[in-house]
């Protein structure tokens, strides 16, 4: 499924939940697949004894890997141009997170059409997490 | 980060899907990948930070023999003391990432074997209200493929705290 420009407004936004009370064991999984080891996402003595932190937290790209489905299942398989995030705000385990992405217009680059989309990921509390944009081509 | 050789493996994009909760077909099945757009499996959006398991001297890896690795053992850190004078950053774990940000010029398959070179970017500080001094770095990082084409363009900002983030 591919998302077409005649089906898309300026502000039409679209939602998706990524995960419901986050688990230890799903950071854990990121690490292994990522390689990201660093202890403050899987060591709870290392991360409240010494890093000062109340518990282990997700990566950042955990986040961004979760919004990016959102995006994908929306824009369709291999549409994405560009993505980019700034995390603002950690994610805990036991935290529930929603991502929008927002459309803000259609550009024509060389016949291509180009959506560009404001996106945002939340968690439970309704702070922001996550705050970036994406691009991608669109029919 | 510099990668000599990035082999793009369905079995880690199976791996790297599930972690990041996407159970898109695309991601690991083959057959059903034959019909997409793409036509066959692709990585996911943020994989390229998988690369991180081909870099020989990643430091967010534990060392094979695991001596001096920072995370708890038998004591709550298993780093060896510093050098009088040299101080780490907070967070403990050599700062946290603040950006990322990744422009695709074609989305990479299994088979593909990229090289990763990455070139420092801007450095920046910042008075944070809830960690102290923010001390920003940028990393840009070019991912090209066995034939010398540009795949996917990586910056990175690292962020290194003065302080623990207030919560």
């Amino acid at each position: 499924m591919t998302l077409k420009a005649s089906d898309l407004t300026e502000g039409k936004a679209h939602t998706a939940r990524l995960v419901e009370d986050l688990k230890r064991t799903q950071i854990v999984q990121y690490a292994g697949a990522s390689g990201d080891y660093n202890p403050l996402h899987s060591d709870e003595v290392f991360t409240t004894k010494v890093a000062g932190y109340p518990s282990v937290f997700a990566h950042g790209m955990l986040t961004m890997g979760m919004t990016g489905k959102m995006l994908t299942d929306y824009v369709g398989d291999g549409r994405l141009t560009k993505y980019g995030v700034r995390f603002t705000n950690q994610v805990w385990p036991g935290d529930s997170l929603e991502a929008t992405a927002t459309l803000e217009n259609i550009e024509d680059v060389d016949g291509q059409k180009l959506a560009n989309f404001e996106v945002v990921t939340t968690n439970q509390d309704g702070a922001v997490v996550l705050k970036g944009y994406a691009q991608a081509r669109v029919d | 980060m510099a990668v000599k050789k990035f082999p793009i493996e369905a079995s880690h994009i199976m791996m790297f899907a599930r972690a990041v909760g996407d159970d898109n077909e695309i991601y690991y099945d083959e057959e059903h990948a034959k019909g997409t757009e793409p036509g066959s499996i692709i990585a996911p959006p943020t994989f390229m930070q998988a690369s991180a398991q081909f870099d020989p001297d990643y430091f967010l890896r534990p060392p094979v023999d695991g001596d001096g690795w920072f995370g708890s053992g038998g004591k709550p850190s298993g780093a060896k003391p510093k050098p009088e004078g040299e101080k780490s950053g907070g967070g403990g774990g050599g700062g946290l990432h603040a950006e990322q940000h990744f422009e695709y010029h074609r989305h990479p398959k299994p088979g593909d074997v990229l090289t990763a070179t990455s070139k420092p970017g801007k450095t920046w500080v910042k008075e944070g209200k809830r960690s102290g001094k923010l001390t920003f770095s940028e990393g840009i990082t070019e991912y090209r493929d066995q034939n010398g084409e540009l795949v996917i363009t990586a910056k990175g900002v690292g962020v290194a705290t003065e302080r623990p983030v207030d919560q």
